[in-house]
């Protein structure tokens, strides 16, 4: 290690670490502690009473929904962000953003207004007899509209990044528009959109604010994992809270070193075709 | 037939019309993102404010100005004057420590730096309340010193401060990785102490970027709910932030006061995009990140 000739290392990690250990790792710690006192078999009869087991299934399905819809929404939105130039760009560049600035609650609130039977929406979709508001529709659209950006901002990049060279020398040696999408466009920008597409599915598995808006909450049918964790505080069942807060926090660990390890994968690909 | 010939205008082709660059496809393309993005991202903006002043600029007001309303705002003011500044030190503390030195546990300590982002805000939540709370750690020795920091203030701005803790420290991390340290190196070399080069040299280098990581730290503050609504309790006209007055009164069948607070954190929103955006086109700041 070279000697370090600027001052302020120690104050600067002292500051640092100190902050972290208090903000963050202290109350993970209080949670996971609090989690593993609570005895393997009633932990085991929280997380397997059918309620639990049904919040579960209903928030991987509908986060796994939403994660598709962006997945396409998204990589198009990146695609005519990246390749396309028309009147309004810098509009709906701008507008990609909407969901990360918008709070979360307003977002719910906005949704459940338009996707009501007497919605702008929701009254046209209701007479082909489509409920979207207090059904798990509703709960993977929510979960779709707060995680679009990470899909759109992991891609744009990449595709923005990529050089015309490749496709020219395909098209020369004969490969047609879908051979090229395919086999020099796709597989370029695919470790990109893959950690797009964990964000955003990460993101949809800890919505909590846009998603009990539209919900209906109601248990067994429309309840999500974060909501369950809600009312059982409520309840004042902190043995629950606590064991199913540390589910989705084991989870979310879990999705970080899948996001990691793509991402890494990823830098790795893009920096083997800058050689 | 010439097959040279043929050839050559096929290659004028394709110098001239990369994949999807075709009149139809790029039509057809671009349609379907322009229609689902005014139907799935603006529609709601535009429902909330029509919803919002549907019944006049009046009636607006008053909704804002109903004292429970009016606190919520106060509240959520507070919270991001006390968070915001907050962070923007620990940013601040946090990028120079990383980018300006090399030491064991830098990956790790970055990973610590964005672990925020990863956590669900209803997790946050619970964990804070097995800290502060009576059930949690310190719950006792707070009962016993008569200190409230649960359902009250602090918990709010702990609360808060662990959701947005990486929002400046994000910003501020690539670009001094890309700026290095050579010119502070010259500054210290020529007699500057610690604080003068922080102040004279990092601190010019980076001002824009603390701004625009402030600006995103300010509107997620003032829009957290899952987090605040765990710690705060949601004692009506004392913890209640605005984004939780919107649920309240939209659980009092008072949609157009819920429309009217919400109005106002989509004025926000907006203003923080087109700061954002400003921003981003002077060049002061790189191009859109993933911002998560």
């Amino acid at each position: 290690m070279r000697r370090r000739v600027i001052p302020g290392f120690g104050l600067a990690l002292g500051t640092t670490v100190l902050y972290l250990g208090a903000i963050v790792l202290l109350p993970l710690c209080a949670l996971l502690l609090k989690a593993s006192g609570i005895g393997l078999t009633q932990f085991w009869d929280i997380l397997s009473s059918p309620r639990t087991l049904s919040a579960i299934r209903v928030t991987l399905s509908t986060a796994f929904a939403a994660t598709l819809f962006n997945a396409i929404y998204g990589l198009l939105l990146a695609w005519v962000l990246a390749r396309y130039s028309f009147p309004g760009k810098r509009i709906l560049d701008a507008l990609v953003d909407v969901p990360f600035a918008l709070p979360t609650a307003v977002a719910g609130l906005a949704l459940t207004a338009l996707f009501a039977k007497n919605g702008w929406f929701g009254a046209p979709l209701d007479k082909i007899g489509i409920a979207v508001a207090y059904t798990p529709l509703g709960i993977a659209l929510a979960m779709a509209f707060t995680s679009i950006p990470f899909v759109v901002r992991t891609v744009q990049p990449v595709i923005e990044d990529l050089g015309s060279e490749v496709e020219e020398a395909g098209r020369s040696l004969g490969a047609s528009d879908v051979q090229i999408l395919w086999k020099i466009i796709f597989p370029a920008i695919f470790p990109a959109f893959l950690a797009g597409c964990s964000l955003s599915f990460a993101r949809n598995l800890g919505e909590f604010g846009a998603v009990i808006f539209i919900a209906g909450n109601q248990p067994m049918k429309t309840e999500i994992v974060a909501l369950l964790t809600y009312i059982r505080l409520e309840e004042y069942n902190y043995e629950a809270a606590a064991a199913i807060s540390a589910v989705m926090l084991l989870m979310a660990f879990a999705m970080l070193i899948v996001t990691n390890a793509v991402q890494t994968w990823h830098l790795r690909y893009v920096g083997r075709g800058e050689v | 037939m010439s097959i040279a010939s043929e050839r050559d205008s096929e290659q004028a082709e394709w110098m001239h019309h990369p994949v999807g660059g075709g009149i139809v496809t790029r039509r057809i393309v671009l349609w379907t993102v322009l229609v689902l993005t005014a139907l799935f991202l603006v529609a709601p903006l535009v429902l909330i404010v029509t919803s919002g002043l549907s019944s006049g600029v009046g009636v607006f007001m008053r909704n804002l100005t109903e004292p429970a309303t009016l606190h919520a705002i106060w509240l959520t003011l507070l919270t991001a004057l006390v968070v915001v500044p907050i962070n923007i030190l620990f940013g601040l503390a946090a990028a120079w420590t990383v980018t300006k030195f090399d030491f064991r546990g830098r990956t790790l300590l970055i990973a610590l730096i964005e672990l925020p982002y990863s956590i669900s805000p209803i997790v946050a939540g619970v964990a804070y309340l097995f800290v502060y709370g009576s059930q949690g750690l310190f719950g006792p020795l707070l009962d016993t010193l008569g200190i409230k920091v649960m359902f009250a203030l602090p918990a709010i701005f702990l609360a808060s401060l662990f959701v947005t803790a990486p929002f400046v420290a994000r910003e501020l991390i690539p670009l001094m990785q890309v700026q290095g340290t050579d010119e502070e190196e010259a500054a210290v070399t020529l007699g500057a102490g610690g604080f003068t080069t922080f102040w004279r040299v990092t601190l010019p280098n980076v001002k824009w970027a603390v701004v625009y990581g402030a600006i995103l730290c300010n509107a997620r503050v003032m829009g957290e709910f899952g987090a605040v609504s765990v710690v705060s309790g949601n004692i009506r006209g004392q913890t209640t932030t605005l984004p939780l007055q919107i649920e309240l009164l939209y659980q009092d069948y008072n949609v157009v006061g819920a429309f009217a607070a919400a109005t106002v954190l989509t004025a926000v929103a907006l203003i923080t995009i087109l700061i954002k955006v400003t921003l981003e086109r002077f060049g002061e700041v790189p191009q859109s990140g993933t911002g998560h």
